[in-house]
């Protein structure tokens, strides 16, 4: 599903990324872990088609980045910090505009569907500088599943969100790695991790430093690698 | 195909943001009008000289009211990353590009809807049968100050003093439509023959044309990483 090899990432003398490797089959639900600074987003957003690696190879279902970034976007979906939304549309607005861009057909049918599984139908005609960071999140997640995407890339999805809010994040992203969709997601949040992603992924320093599935490695192991 | 939808969902997602939020178009409006009354106070009415100005006025009022929404162009898709969002998609580039450009045009006309009448009262111009030409030669002078501006409020927007920035890269660039635009305006409304107005609109079609494929074509650079 996708294939990162030897990445290599710098700002001018910033070397964000050294040589990262690693492979991930299709329906895996993975956790990119690092500290702030470890280059997490940086990868994240290479894989997402927003950024270039200086070096290496970076490939979404036998699709190469970026000479096939258009192939690669119809199938993955983002949801990141920022919700991509815009506060003057109202929710349906702002999932019929991404939907036109999407190329999408029974738009209509698509947009309710989407606003059913985030549980914001009733919110639907609302302008989305209404809603709160938590329901903003949900609505972003309801764009980033428009287009019925294979792979989705969250990058600190759960940032800013309350409990509540972080539960029923939580809830949606379990319920549609259940349905197979392959996700990836940056967090640093240790616990989130290990009692939902079946496979780990710790970055230091631009480097790949643990590889590992959940079940192998305890909580302990992991903050000490963690550091 | 696609990219013609792209654009009209991109175009009526700007225009239905403005009549929403009416940040730009209204800004424009006080900013145009202020500056038509206070040279008004400046001449006296229906004096030579005003006559002689009143190009000049009209297009300083045109170009910097356009400032002020082309600075603002980017600014919905700076907030909360939405450009991102837009890259994300499987669309071309220079759609976003076209659809943004597309957008000042009808922005900046608006606005002249309002501020032309305006300017036909208070400064006497007389409305003769080259009026439509008078038209074309603001929407030319229009297209030209979009197409580069649409690149460069992209290019500012990526900077810290995208404010002072804008007009610095813009006004030296556009020169050329500046000049034509003026010159034509000038011609036309002294009534003048029309070839010597030709000569001018001839100039401003050229670099319409040479700034829109440039900037069309370095627009997918500018948003690259």
């Amino acid at each position: 599903m996708i294939r990162v090899h030897n990445v290599h990432k710098s700002f001018a003398a910033l070397q964000v990324l050294r040589g990262i490797d690693f492979d991930i089959q299709e329906g895996e639900y993975t956790a990119l872990l690092g500290q702030n600074g470890a280059g997490k987003t940086t990868l994240l957003r290479i894989i997402a088609s927003l950024s270039r690696p200086t070096s290496g190879e970076v490939s979404i279902n036998e699709f190469s980045l970026p000479k096939q970034a258009e192939q690669v976007r119809r199938q993955m979906g983002v949801v990141s910090h920022d919700p991509f939304l815009y506060g003057d549309l109202t929710a349906e607005e702002n999932l019929k505009f991404y939907g036109k861009l999407n190329n999408l057909e029974n738009l209509q049918e698509r947009v309710l569907l989407v606003l059913e599984q985030v549980d914001l139908s009733v919110r639907r005609y609302d302008l989305v500088r209404t809603f709160s960071r938590g329901m903003q999140q949900r609505l972003a997640l309801a764009r980033a599943l428009l287009h019925e995407p294979d792979l989705l890339l969250l990058d600190e999805p759960f940032s800013g969100l309350d409990f509540k809010s972080s539960q029923n994040l939580t809830d949606l992203l379990n319920g549609l790695h259940a349905k197979g969709t392959t996700i990836l997601m940056t967090t640093h949040d240790l616990d989130f991790a290990i009692t939902h992603c079946k496979r780990l992924l710790l970055i230091k320093q631009g480097k790949l430093v643990k590889d590992t599935v959940t079940q192998n490695i305890s909580r302990d192991e992991l903050v000490t690698a963690f550091g | 195909m696609n990219t013609l939808k792209h654009i009209g969902a991109l175009v009526y997602k700007d225009v239905l943001i403005e009549l929403r939020s009416r940040e730009v178009i209204w800004s424009m409006v006080v900013f145009a009008i202020t500056v038509l009354v206070i040279f008004n106070f400046i001449f006296d009415p229906g004096t030579d000289i005003m006559q002689k100005t009143a190009p000049g006025i009209l297009w300083v009022a045109i170009i910097f009211s356009s400032n002020l929404g082309l600075n603002r162009t980017f600014v919905k898709e700076q907030e909360a990353g939405n450009m991102q969002g837009i890259l994300l998609t499987p669309m071309d580039r220079s759609a976003v590009f076209l659809a943004k450009m597309l957008a000042n045009v009808i922005f900046i006309s608006a606005v002249q809807v309002i501020m032309l009448p305006v300017m036909i009262i208070l400064y006497d111009l007389p409305v003769t049968g080259t009026f439509g030409l008078l038209l074309l030669v603001l929407f030319l002078g229009i297209l030209g100050f979009a197409s580069v501006g649409t690149l460069f409020s992209a290019i500012a927007a990526n900077t810290k003093s995208r404010e002072i920035m804008l007009p610095i890269l813009l006004l030296p660039v556009t020169v050329p439509v500046i000049l034509g635009a003026i010159k034509s305006t000038q011609y036309l409304l002294s009534a003048e023959p029309l070839s010597k107005v030709y000569p001018w609109m001839r100039l401003l079609i050229g670099f319409d044309v040479i700034f829109f494929v440039v900037c069309y074509l370095l627009y997918e650079y500018v948003i690259e990483e």
